[in-house]
This record gives C-alpha cells, structure tokens and sequence, in this order.
C-alpha cells in the first residue's frame, strides 16, 4: 500500500527520488578544514551557487555490471592467501527516509593489514603483500545489503603533522541511485585509539555524525573458526518534498 | 523516522588502486558516432596540478536521454552509451581525457530548456567532499543564453564552464581556486 506521499517523492518507474533534501550545514565537513592542510589549496573560495535539481541531477548511471562475482571478496585475488586478520565488513545502504537502496554499486579500498597500500607513491616502509590488492566492487541486494570479505587494515603514518597516523580504515564510494546521491567516506573500526588525534575523521565536526563513520562489531555475522565481523550501515540523501525544484 | 546521512571524507589517498577501472573514460565506445573527447587538467590554489584527484562525469545522449533507471526519454539508441566517464589514475599531472558525445538539450525547471551540459564531480586528496560543477560548450552560445542555471551564475564567472573547442573535442580545466576559480554548485 503507497499513500499519496510517497508517490509523490518518489518516481513510480524508476523508485528513485524525483528530487533530494538539501542537507543541512555540517552534515559533511567543510571543504576547508586547517587540521588536515592539503585542503588549504584544494577548496573553493567563492561562494557555491544554487543548483537547481533538475533531471541530470535526479539520475544516475547504473554500474553494477562493474561488480564480477567474487569482487566482494579481497582474501581470494591471488594464490595464496593475505596476511592478517580476515573479516567481515557488511552492512545496509539506505536513503534518509530508512528506504533499502538496492542494485547500488559499493566499492571499497584499503591498505593491508600493514597500513600499506599497493601504490606506487606509497612508500611507508612495510612490505606489500603479494597476495593482497586491496580493492573490492559489489551491488547491493534486495535489502540494500552489501558484503566484503577482507584483511583488517593497519594505521599508517602520514606527513600532515608531527607523529601524524591515519586509523585504520576502509574507503568506500557508494554511486547511489543519482547524481545527486553520490558518497565517498571512510570507515573506521570501533575504539581505535588513534581517533582522537585524526584531523581527517574529526574534520566531521558533530560528534554523533562521526560516530555514523564507525562500524560497529556484528558477533552475529562473526564466522566460528573463520572471520569477526564488522557492521556498518549508510545513510545517503533521501527524497525532498516536491518532484522539481524550482530555480530560486 | 528521518535518518541522518553518513558524513563525506576524503577520496584520497591512493583511490587509484580501487576507483578506475578500463572503460572508465568511456561515457560512449571510443567509435561512436559523433565521439569528442574532453581534455583538462585539476588545478588547485597555487596553479598547480593536482595528480591525486578523480573526476565523474554524467549526462544525457546526443538525443536529450539518460541511461538510467527512470529511462527519460526512452532507451539510448547511441552506441554502447552510458553517460558516465570516470576518470583519475594518480599518475602525476592532474589530467584527465574523457570520450564523451555532446548531450542534447534537456528539460530544465518549470518550462524552461537547459542547455548542452555534462554534470561533473570532482574528487581529491585534500578534498573532504566533493565539488559538483558543470561542463557546458563555448560553441553552444544560443543555447547558452537560454540556460536557466548559467542564468544564475555572476556573468563574470559563466567562463569557467564554459569548454572550449579543440581538434576533435573540448578543453575544460578545473581550477579548485584562485584566480579563474572553477563555479561549483550547490546541490
């Protein structure tokens, strides 16, 4: 059963939004955020202007088809397997209105389980894993539900500030259903110690919204004899109130 | 209940070992018809390159359609066209080539037409979220002057979206700020 409101906020054909809630000032950090330097020359300094969402905006490219079948799984890339603790990394995606967002494509990215990254510019002195890439693509199911399988990733240090480390973490990139619902985030693990010294994850200036960065850990997808789990759940931008916007 | 949403960190560093992949410039097959690339280059404050960032980029077919699950304007006929490029390796001078097609006109707010444009995220290290601008073409003038979004934008800033005509495509530089500073929406 639909009542008349959700008709109106999201388009029958496609179950997309016809139009997306701004969001509200701190909702992400700001784009120049003096803890974390390298934004000092990478942010706009002229005011941002109004964009009206029209049907670029409220469509978005469907790319599952980037995701082969055992992408989710980064313990399985090479021959033998990775070095570290395996996990589990799973969770929802969903929009602010608590709706599931299925076929979305989740990709993620990491250091191994030394805090090193298969790049060539990364030249932290812990050795590359040959049997880690350290990179994963999958499609949300029916319940907006991703898994990863992976290596917990380890800290490393970086040159922003004296005796400056990254807490572990994983990047992802959710595409969302619409231009306008794209994401790019981090996820942390519960309890790092490092949390209070990142000027990265403490660039979200709102306690609670940081906590929306750290994934909780799940005994209950924990594998006997195999992998702990980690739970971790995203929120991306739900529905605004009227099908267009009007230019303003 | 109103949930709210996850917060937006940095791409950066080292999103080249998950984000491209092959076809990832590729908004259209390199032999479609009527295939232009676009070539630019990031630049940050001080005029420099920025090797480490990513760029998307999203749009209608030749036709005014999207690729997409609402299906505006039905089904592409244009040659493997997807309306999406990606691009970004982390190889060291900020540039970016995408093979697109121009997009048609589409439906702007109320009655109005857009303009020939192409949506475009921009994606950094440095970057704690992303900067949405727009590419429209320098030889699109009549339909410029229609566009209800560049009507929006201070006339003295129209330039920067503005891509300009090359051999065999258009060139549109991204400048993150300082002097020329790229219009980036709010969206």
């Amino acid at each position: 059963m639909t009542t008349s409101e959700e008709r109106t906020i999201y388009d029958p054909v496609s179950e997309t939004p016809t139009s997306y809630k701004r969001e509200p000032a701190g909702a992400h950090p700001p784009m120049d955020y003096e803890g974390y330097k390298s934004t000092a020359l990478r942010h706009p300094k002229q005011p941002l202007v109004y964009l009206p969402q029209t049907i670029t905006e409220i469509t978005g490219p469907q790319l599952g088809g980037l995701a082969g079948e055992s992408d989710n799984d980064l313990t399985v890339q090479h021959e033998g397997l990775p070095i570290g603790e395996r996990i589990i990394v799973s969770g929802r995606v969903f929009d602010t209105e608590g709706k599931p967002l299925r076929s979305t494509l989740v990709e993620i990215w990491q250091a191994n389980a030394g805090g090193r990254y298969r790049h060539k510019w990364d030249r932290w002195p812990a050795d590359l894993d040959p049997n880690f890439s350290g990179a994963g693509r999958c499609v949300t199911d029916d319940d907006g539900r991703y898994t990863f399988t992976t290596i917990k990733p380890g800290p490393y240090p970086w040159g922003n500030h004296y005796n400056a480390w990254r807490p572990a973490h994983v990047h992802f990139s959710l595409l969302g259903r619409a231009f306008a619902q794209r994401l790019v985030t981090q996820m942390y693990f519960p309890g790092d110690p490092l949390f209070p010294y990142d000027p990265i994850f403490n660039s979200v200036r709102d306690e609670k919204a940081r906590e929306r960065l750290i994934s909780r850990f799940s005994i209950h997808d924990t594998i006997p004899n195999w992998a702990l789990a980690y739970e971790f759940d995203i929120y991306l931008r739900g529905p605004g109130q009227t099908p267009f916007e009007e230019a303003h | 209940m109103i949930f709210d949403t996850t917060p937006s960190q940095t791409v950066g560093p080292y999103f080249a070992i998950g984000m491209p992949f092959p076809s990832g410039p590729f908004a259209v097959a390199d032999d479609a018809p009527g295939a232009i690339r676009i070539t630019g280059t990031v630049y940050d404050g001080a005029g420099t390159p920025v090797p480490d960032s990513l760029i998307e980029t999203w749009q209608a077919d030749a036709d005014g359609r999207f690729a997409d699950l609402h299906g505006y304007g039905g089904d592409s006929e244009g040659s493997g066209f997807r309306g999406f490029a990606r691009c970004g390796q982390e190889d060291g001078d900020g540039s970016f080539e995408l093979v697109t097609v121009k997009p048609g006109a589409v439906p702007g707010p109320g009655t109005t037409m857009q303009a020939p444009h192409i949506d475009v995220s921009v994606f950094a290290r440095g970057m704690l979220h992303r900067c949405v601008t727009r590419i429209y073409f320098a030889d699109e003038a009549d339909a410029n002057a229609g566009d209800p979004v560049l009507a929006t934008v201070p006339a003295d800033r129209r330039e920067t979206l503005l891509a300009q005509p090359t051999d065999g495509g258009y060139r549109f530089d991204i400048h993150l700020q300082g002097p020329g500073e790229t219009v980036f929406f709010d969206l």
